[in-house]
């Protein structure tokens, strides 16, 4: 940037203001309900002093407990099925012509952009119906936590392959073309080169969906049965019941963990120091 | 060697073919069809029970659609997400332009905060919003001890704008962040040279630059505003009844699946035309 173009000097500060403001409004509400989960009083907008009496109520609460084991087990499941699936399907899109690929293509961004609560009734629709025709011939089913799986995957298959997609754009395909001389199967090739080198993608592919899968509280709530209620459908229908100390501090708790997977992922796509200088020139 | 290539192109489209087939076999099962299922349901009829019968199809749910309650709640949510859509664009543009323009180093730092509360359980963040505007939260006693008196927002349209803005701006940020991030400066500088004033540039050369990641970032904040039903059911009252909200009551209370069917038919409708908007915008900048 050469300096005549740099703003002026008052349109950089209005700038920056912006700037600020925007984090201020983005870590202000999460600063004050993480502090406010340390106060002692049962009246959570009065301050009662500094107390951490809220956590162990919260991690001795069966139900909770038990909604963060179903949680965890939903988002593990959907996780492992989806970035495998969404990986071989960003590789056909990316590395292959076929017929069908633009359909493919297409379809692969509506569940990433189709609103939850409309994914959400589709799916409890789709099950209803099923269920109905399944029914007909004897066994009975019922929604559970496997209908959440279901509906999970299907749409962290298309995050895991957008993500892993945009890792390929970058790639050089001669890598894998020189790899393919030299190894001849493409299985190896796909093994020894493209692997290492999407892994970063497909990472944080994966932990997209983990993060997205426990998150999602609007599908999980519409295909959840008896006794397969996940941690986001708790909090959101005891947010409804009104605001309570407890809710402070599973809140606080959760942003925690999301706050860990972020670094996590930021990590695993951090480029190696050496390898972005030398690709320079 | 044409015949060769031939046979090459023709095993590399079947390899590719075959690749593709679990995730897309998947996606037909659990998305495609079940898309296909609430269509049909819409041509359905609902019982006086509240069953759902798939014969003697209708259109009496898309009747339904134009009666004066459900175009008032359509109306609503659409310049609802619209306000939100363009508060976005007022805010994220000025900072995706200062984090796109900020040294590598400070860039980086800043993009981990930006990723961070986007990572963060969205109920949660909704849950904090409702935490602080409540009407005797902390925002309230804060400006009662600065003077201001108490004030009561929660539970109105102008909180659920603010829950849909606080839920959605990272997806205006990124778009327009990439946007900016990878535009061509020798152009701004060209036009600088040129024109010399700073809003003519902006306006000839820097915005029309940066319209795809503008029309990208209004396509993910507009879409979801628009379908949008844990923000409307945790900060709006009941007056703000959005459509996402309509939608779920008609699988819950209301049990009418065929109207609630053709209601969704209206949120996958929106959602297509922006995927077109979107695919057209792309085509055009390539």
């Amino acid at each position: 940037m050469s300096t005549t173009m740099r703003p002026t000097k008052w349109a950089s500060r209005l700038l920056a203001l912006n700037a600020w403001l925007v984090f201020a409004f983005f870590y202000i509400p999460i600063i004050v309900l993480v502090v406010f989960s340390f106060n002692g009083s049962r009246r959570v907008n009065i301050w009662g002093g500094l107390s951490t009496r809220w956590y162990p109520e919260v991690l001795q609460n069966e139900v909770i407990l038990d909604a963060l084991k179903n949680s965890l087990m939903v988002a593990s499941i959907s996780t492992i099925v989806a970035t495998i699936l969404g990986t071989s399907l960003a590789l056909a899109l990316d590395r292959y012509r076929f017929r069908g690929r633009k359909t493919l293509d297409g379809a692969v961004f509506l569940p990433v952009i189709i609103p939850d609560v409309t994914m959400a009734v589709m799916m409890l629709v789709f099950f209803a119906q099923v269920f109905r025709f399944i029914d007909s011939f004897g066994p009975r089913f019922q929604l559970g936590i496997y209908t959440i799986v279901i509906s999970h995957i299907a749409f962290n298959i298309s995050f895991v392959a957008v993500v892993v997609r945009a890792r390929l754009g970058q790639l050089d395909p001669s890598l894998e073309e020189a790899a393919r001389d030299l190894y001849a199967s493409g299985w190896r090739a796909f093994q020894k080169v493209t692997l290492p080198l999407i892994l970063p993608g497909v990472l944080a592919g994966a932990l997209l969906a983990l993060a997205l899968s426990l998150d999602d509280v609007v599908i999980s709530a519409f295909v959840t049965g008896p006794g397969s209620t996940t941690l986001p459908v708790y909090v959101f229908s005891a947010i409804r019941r009104g605001v309570t100390p407890e809710l402070n501090a599973i809140s606080s708790l959760m942003l925690l963990a999301s706050t860990v997977l972020v670094l996590g992922s930021l990590f695993l796509q951090r480029e190696p120091k050496s390898k972005t200088n030398n690709q320079g020139e | 060697m044409a015949a060769l290539d031939q046979s090459a192109a023709q095993a590399d489209s079947r390899k590719g073919r075959l690749i593709a087939t679990p995730a897309a076999l998947y996606l037909l099962l659990f998305f495609m069809i079940p898309l296909g299922v609430i269509v049909t349901y819409s041509f359905a009829t609902r019982t006086a029970t509240g069953r759902t019968v798939l014969t003697g199809w209708n259109l009496s749910s898309y009747d339904k659609l134009f009666s004066e309650l459900v175009l008032r709640i359509v109306w609503r949510s659409f310049w609802m997400a619209s306000v939100t859509t363009i508060l976005c664009l007022l805010v994220a543009y000025p900072f995706a332009y200062y984090l796109a323009t900020r040294a590598p180093k400070v860039r980086n730092i800043l993009l981990v905060l930006v990723m961070i509360p986007f990572w963060t359980n969205g109920l949660i963040r909704i849950f904090a919003i409702r935490f602080l505007l409540g009407s005797d939260g902390p925002a309230s006693q804060l400006s009662e001890n600065l003077g201001f008196g108490t004030f009561r927002i929660l539970f109105t349209p102008a909180a659920v704008v603010i829950g849909m803005v606080y839920s959605f701006l990272t997806f205006m940020v990124l778009p327009l962040y990439v946007a900016i991030e990878r535009m061509d400066w020798k152009l701004v500088e060209a036009a600088r040279d040129l024109y010399a004033g700073g809003t003519v540039a902006f306006r000839k050369v820097t915005w029309p630059l940066t319209r795809s990641g503008v029309i990208a970032g209004s396509i993910l904040v507009f879409v979801p505003s628009f379908g949008s039903y844990v923000v409307p059911e945790i900060l709006g009252g009941a007056k703000t009844m959005l459509l996402g909200s309509y939608v779920a009551r008609q699988f819950g209370a209301a049990r009418n699946f065929p109207f609630g069917a053709a209601l969704s038919v209206v949120l996958i409708a929106v959602m297509l035309i922006a995927v077109v908007i979107n695919q057209r915008a792309e085509a055009n900048r390539a």
